[in-house]
């Protein structure tokens, strides 16, 4: 079988070579660009992220690149960051974002008195349930992913896997070719390498 | 729910491990790479990787070393030793670390966590503190050097700072723990814990399984670190984990 075309979006996000080191575990090649040619003829698209979410908006709309994450039409898996610029609007610098996602993001609060000494952020490994994506199958209901997230998207209609921390919100997202993980499959072991591989084979 | 975390710890000196391992038979002595790899696959969280090497040619190895890491487990890894200027974390950030850890450069020049949680997120940033009680129920004093030299700072206030300023975990050691075996400093760790809103590992003291659970419920940790008992395969990671969840604590 041909090599499917992936690119990974390139901007100043930090796991970009960790998202690319797991392709290349898994056999693939991925281009990283932000040549927005290069993007759009790609069959699949990763738009990873690790950053602030106001500057990284910043940085989108300069390269024009938040349009034409809005036109593609191919699958598109958005991770962490990724995800929450895909949502409306992001308490994080108080930016509007992609709006591919109705869902705003909001920031964890930690509740007072905190008797189980909770923490933000959100970091470590923690089970994703209720999985309605073809990024999942069945036998990773209740799998343990790794989180690191200090903001979040609420459980809602797009809503593809949830998990729980401080409240239940969404481990994952998807409306139609969007796709969209708050965990990172590139650093959750086993099961994140074959989340990545069910995407790049849809 | 988050799991609490299990971290082991490999000493780094010219791109090779130092102690000797004996819990899984490897092809090439000393090879961090194919370790790390080995305990990815029995199921530990987290890697650290502490660079002990002082020479200029050793940090270049160890760059390279991060390199080969990152190309070959896909869990998060922490890398730390001798980092002391923006470029070094950078250097490390490229070279595909999720984490660096600081210690004795942020005691010395604590604006430098406020610069790298500004320029790499806090998320990057992990303040390691190495602490002495000087008596009992007395003090903690931060130490610098492998214990040697104590400093002016005291621990809960210098780790408060230290999350102030932008630190995203802080990873305590007691150094009167630290090799003994007989258990983490749990009452520090707890104080911590309730002190802090930002993650604590423990680290100093595992010489068995109930330590673990231990610095976990009386410590309130929500990580620990070993080196020795898992590298001596004195405590096996998947036997760790299947007895932290019969006794009731979270793990992957």
């Amino acid at each position: 079988m041909a090599q499917p075309e992936i690119v990974i979006i390139k901007y100043n996000a930090g796991n970009i070579r960790s998202v690319n080191n797991a392709l290349i575990q898994l056999g693939y090649r991925a281009e990283i660009t932000a040549d927005p040619e290069k993007i759009s003829r790609a069959d699949k698209v990763i738009f990873p992220g690790v950053g602030e979410a106001s500057t990284t908006m910043a940085f989108l709309k300069e390269k024009g690149l938040d349009t034409l994450i809005c036109q593609l039409r191919q699958p598109l898996l958005g991770v962490c960051l990724g995800m929450q610029l895909m949502g409306s609007h992001s308490e994080e610098g108080g930016v509007d974002c992609l709006g591919i996602f109705d869902e705003p993001i909001r920031k964890f609060v930690l509740p007072r008195p905190n008797p189980d000494n909770l923490k933000i952020p959100h970091m470590g490994w923690n089970q994703i349930s209720n999985l309605k994506s073809d990024l999942f199958d069945q036998s990773m209901e209740g799998s343990y992913v790794y989180f690191v997230h200090s903001y979040y998207a609420a459980l809602g209609p797009h809503t593809a896997a949830g998990t729980n921390y401080l409240l239940p919100f969404s481990a994952a997202l998807q409306k139609d070719n969007y796709f969209a993980t708050q965990f990172h499959p590139e650093k959750s072991g086993p099961v994140g390498l074959r989340i990545l591989k069910r995407f790049i084979e849809l | 729910m988050l799991a609490k975390r299990i971290i082991p710890c490999l000493d780094i000196k010219d791109g090779m491990t130092v102690k000797g391992v004996k819990f899984v038979e490897l092809k090439t002595v000393g090879d961090p790479v194919e370790l790390a790899t080995a305990y990815a696959q029995q199921g530990a969280d987290e890697l650290v990787f502490l660079d002990i090497t002082a020479s200029h040619e050793g940090r270049k190895t160890f760059v390279d070393l991060v390199h080969r890491i990152a190309r070959h487990i896909n869990i998060p890894f922490t890398v730390g030793g001798g980092i002391s200027e923006l470029s070094d974390a950078e250097a490390l950030l490229n070279a595909g670390a999720d984490k660096i850890s600081i210690n004795s450069a942020a005691v010395r020049n604590p604006q430098l966590i406020n610069n790298l949680s500004r320029h790499f997120g806090s998320q990057f940033v992990v303040v390691a503190i190495d602490a002495k009680q000087e008596e009992a129920a007395g003090d903690w004093t931060v130490t610098v050097n492998g214990g040697r030299i104590f400093t002016e700072k005291k621990l809960f206030s210098w780790a408060k700072e230290a999350e102030d300023r932008g630190a995203g975990e802080i990873l305590f050691t007691s150094m009167d723990h630290d090799g003994v075996k007989q258990g983490f400093a749990n009452e520090a760790l707890a104080r911590l814990s309730e002190d802090l809103n930002i993650p604590i590992i423990a680290s100093g003291g595992a010489g068995n399984m109930e330590h673990f659970r231990d610095a976990f419920i009386q410590g309130k940790a929500d990580a620990a670190l070993a080196a020795s008992v898992f590298h001596y395969n004195e405590i096996s990671v998947p036997l760790l984990k299947e007895y932290l969840s019969e006794q009731g604590i979270p793990v992957r």
